[in-house]
């Protein structure tokens, strides 16, 4: 497989949660990115170690993350080593993305969705909505209800 | 005891209304049920061999007397007019519609109760001692730091879709009466010598295929760090679980494979890590689900011993009852092992009572233990003949705790789709066996356990004596194991030999009960004569 | 025969494909043939039955008997709560189970 058109384009993004310009940029394999000293955009597949982007984060402008299958929840540890370790470029979460994972997804980090699958759009907008309130601290900066409580 | 506020309330309503939205997209086929299944299975619904099956969460074990009549109110309504108590403290349905099930959740919901991760590859309920908060031996109350947990982990983002099913159990005693180290995590509660309390992980224990003892990752976790540790062992076995084979897919696998010590040193350099990200409740959390734990305003000079003029109250009375840390006051537990009954069955009916004894005799307090009974924590010794009386009457006076009627056994073939023999007709075989004998008395302590099958829901491994339910070519068979215990002395059961037919494992049974009366030395459970003759002495009483 | 059985997807009942449609009685239960992976696909698209499957059983006087206990227990209910059995489940009592 080439790996220059591996990722997704920017018009299969059906959810987007940026206020910046979409970058026009096509993501590679971590082996191929690490290997290139320009690559900006990179594809994390469940068997990848996050950990290994970890010394690029400066350079990286997209980081897709593939869920081949939506029980295959590996990719919410990799957004969120990402973004604790302070990436803040797109985070696009690809393949079998389903309505009702999204909140998950959205608290570990993602801010883009290109589902193999097109999402009802109503069904999206209601999941994302309906939890007022969330138990945990993520880097997703939502007020966890501990600190709802004290303060 | 633990009551919500309005962000625990709105949780779980927003949860009955995703349900309930999540079931009509099902309905009007906007899911498959190949992507319904997951989803249905966060919520404790899952498909069974009659119909559908609903799990109800009870944290810990712990239910008020208007939680438990709404159970028995669910069963009447929902269901037909009973549940099945759980070797994980929860209750199951097994006749529930899909149609009906977000109502049902509903009306759960108004007493504070849910089915939220009660199934599926998440963190599940959080199981607990049943004599939490009145144990002579506990170093303080394990139910807190459940509660606490049970916050982190419901709808935890990060875990929602894990490798495999994920168990975690706290308690805070010597004793285990909560198969602690058979856990995914087990945490007992520790206090230094200085009087210090933390938190002892033990990491990659369970049952099923690959039965494990969990073995101990970190002596001691400072209790305001314990949600951040707990975080970084998911986060290791999330990205590093086995996701190749379901069969190798629990925790226990991968710290077996990986070796104790490089697991927890990559736990160790997680938690460094996540000790920066600020995901750690203040202790401010803890003080506030602390408060509702408090001792409940027990009465001082009470009565220390009872009347034992009726034997079998006396009989009652030293079997089920358990040491209280307060002058006057036992913790007694109900059987629901009926001589001849099915093993942690209740009707309506029953839950109502149990609910009501509960409000008159505990503090409006009861339990749910991992053996299928039901405990009225805290009950005046006193008052303890009256309440034997009600029991009696309502077929819940039977005096077997943790002898051979006192068996636990999984829903099996009767039930379960994943069976593969029946448990129940076997139980209730061995148990009427032992009652027409009179020989159940003499056995003393005798922890018997029954799957149906290799999942080990019947915590077969787990039992001084334990049976799995096996298909061979078509046909139930039943293996014998032998040496188990899921208390603090845990081992694993070993099977015996060739299996039995149904006949066969109750005289199996028998002879290795035989074996041990007339082997055993003074002082002597069945279990310990196990462990000082060996498997060849009980091989040769079966097998010849 | 080959038999077709599944669920209800509403109720979670037990239902035997009968040859038009689903029964709670597995002796209206029709020998499915080379059919039933059609009837698996075209009635759990239109969402008539949850999880089908079909399954080898005998033809005998008292109807198909499923060739594994799981599915005769399916077909009448729990073994230990005969009061909870399939309506008319008494056409073949308990010991056609085991």
């Amino acid at each position: 497989m080439a790996d220059f058109d591996l990722g997704t384009g920017r018009d299969e993004v059906q959810l987007r949660f940026r206020d910046d310009e979409q970058a026009d940029v096509a993501a590679v394999t971590v082996d191929s990115f690490l290997d290139q000293v320009d690559a900006d955009a990179v594809r994390i597949e469940p068997g990848d170690d996050a950990r290994d982007l970890l010394p690029h984060l400066a350079r990286l402008r997209l980081v897709e993350v593939n869920f081949p299958s939506h029980t295959d929840g590996r990719g919410y540890s990799a957004a969120r080593l990402l973004r604790e370790h302070g990436y803040n470029g797109e985070l696009r979460a690809v393949g079998d993305v389903l309505v009702d994972q999204l909140r998950y997804l959205r608290r570990c980090g993602f801010d883009a969705f290109a589902p193999d699958r097109p999402l009802d759009e109503a069904d999206a907008a209601a999941a994302l909505e309906r939890f007022a309130h969330v138990y945990q601290a993520t880097t997703d900066k939502a007020v966890p209800i501990w600190s709802l409580r004290h303060g | 005891m633990y009551r919500y506020d309005q962000y625990d309330q709105a949780m779980v309503d927003a949860r009955v209304e995703e349900f309930r939205d999540q079931a009509r997209r099902r309905l009007e086929g906007k899911l498959t049920e190949d992507q319904f299944k997951p989803l249905r299975l966060q919520n404790g619904l899952y498909l069974q061999l009659h119909a559908y099956m609903l799990r109800v969460a009870i944290p810990y074990g712990t239910l008020s007397g208007a939680q438990m009549h709404m159970l028995a109110d669910i069963a009447d309504k929902y269901d037909r007019g009973y549940g099945h108590f759980t070797t994980r403290q929860n209750i199951q349905y097994n006749w529930i519609k899909l149609e009906e099930a977000a109502d049902l959740l509903a009306d759960l919901a108004t007493v504070e109760m849910h089915a939220i991760q009660t199934s599926g590859n998440c963190i599940r309920n959080i199981s607990s001692d049943h004599y939490a908060g009145a144990a002579a031996d506990e170093v303080v109350d394990p139910r807190p730091y459940a509660e606490l947990l049970r916050q982190w982990s419901s709808f935890h983002p990060e875990f929602a879709a894990l490798p495999r099913k994920f168990k975690i159990a706290v308690i805070a005693s010597e004793k285990d009466r909560a198969a602690m180290r058979l856990h995914d995590i087990g945490i007992r509660i520790v206090k230094t010598a200085e009087g210090t309390l933390g938190a002892a992980f033990y990491v990659g224990g369970g049952m099923g295929r690959t039965p494990m003892v969990a073995p101990l990752i970190r002596e001691f976790v400072p209790l305001d760090r314990m949600v951040t540790y707990a975080e970084a062992c998911l986060r290791v076995y999330n990205r590093h679980g086995r996701r190749d084979n379901k069969y190798k897919a629990r925790i226990k696998i991968l710290v077996h494979e990986m070796g104790a010590e490089e697991y927890a040193r990559q736990v160790e350099e997680e938690f460094a890590h996540l000790l920066a990200q600020g995901v750690e409740p203040p202790a401010a959390e803890l003080d506030r689900i602390r408060s509702f734990f408090q001792p409940p305003e027990f009465a001082v000079g009470l009565p220390e011993e009872a009347d034992r003029a009726d034997p079998d109250f006396a009989l009652w009375l030293d079997t089920n009852t358990h040491a209280h840390k307060v002058p006057g006051y036992v913790s007694a537990t109900i059987s629901l092992k009926p001589v001849g009954g099915i093993p942690g069955d209740a009707t309506a009916e029953q839950m109502h009572l149990m609910a009501d004894l509960a409000r008159d005799y505990s503090f409006d307090e009861c339990r749910v233990t991992h053996a299928q009974n039901i405990v009225l924590p805290h009950v005046e010794i006193g008052k303890l003949y009256d309440l034997w009386q009600k029991l009696e009457a309502a077929g819940l006076g039977t005096a077997n705790l943790d002898t051979v009627g006192d068996i636990i056994a999984c829903p099996g073939l009767d039930y379960c789709s994943l069976a593969n023999a029946r448990s129940i007709p076997v139980a209730q075989k061995i148990s009427r066996r032992f009652a027409e004998t009179g020989k159940g008395a003499a056995l003393g302590e005798l922890k018997l356990k029954i799957s149906g099958c290799i999942n080990a829901c019947g915590h077969h491994h787990a039992g001084h004596i334990g049976i799995l339910g096996v298909d061979r070519k078509g046909v139930e068979n039943y293996q014998l194991l032998l040496g188990g215990s899921e208390a603090e002395d845990v081992s694993l059961g070993k099977i015996t030999g060739p299996g039995f037919n149904e006949a066969g494992i109750v005289d199996a049974v028998e002879t290795v009960a035989d074996l041990y009366l007339a082997r055993r030395q003074e002082g002597e459970r069945f279990l310990d004569t196990y462990r000082r003759l060996g498997m060849d002495a009980f091989k040769e009483a079966l097998y010849g | 025969m080959k038999i077709v059985t599944g669920n209800d997807l509403k109720t979670g009942e037990v239902v035997w494909w009968d040859g038009q449609g689903w029964s709670i009685h597995i002796t209206d239960a029709v020998d499915a043939g080379e059919n039933a992976d059609t009837i698996i696909a075209t009635e759990s698209a239109s969402r008539r039955v949850n999880s089908a499957y079909a399954i080898d059983a005998e033809q005998t006087d008292d109807g198909p008997r499923p060739a594994h206990i799981k599915d005769r227990v399916r077909a009448l209910g729990p073994t230990v709560r005969p009061d909870l059995a399939v309506p008319a489940a008494d056409y073949v009592g308990w010991d056609w189970v085991i």
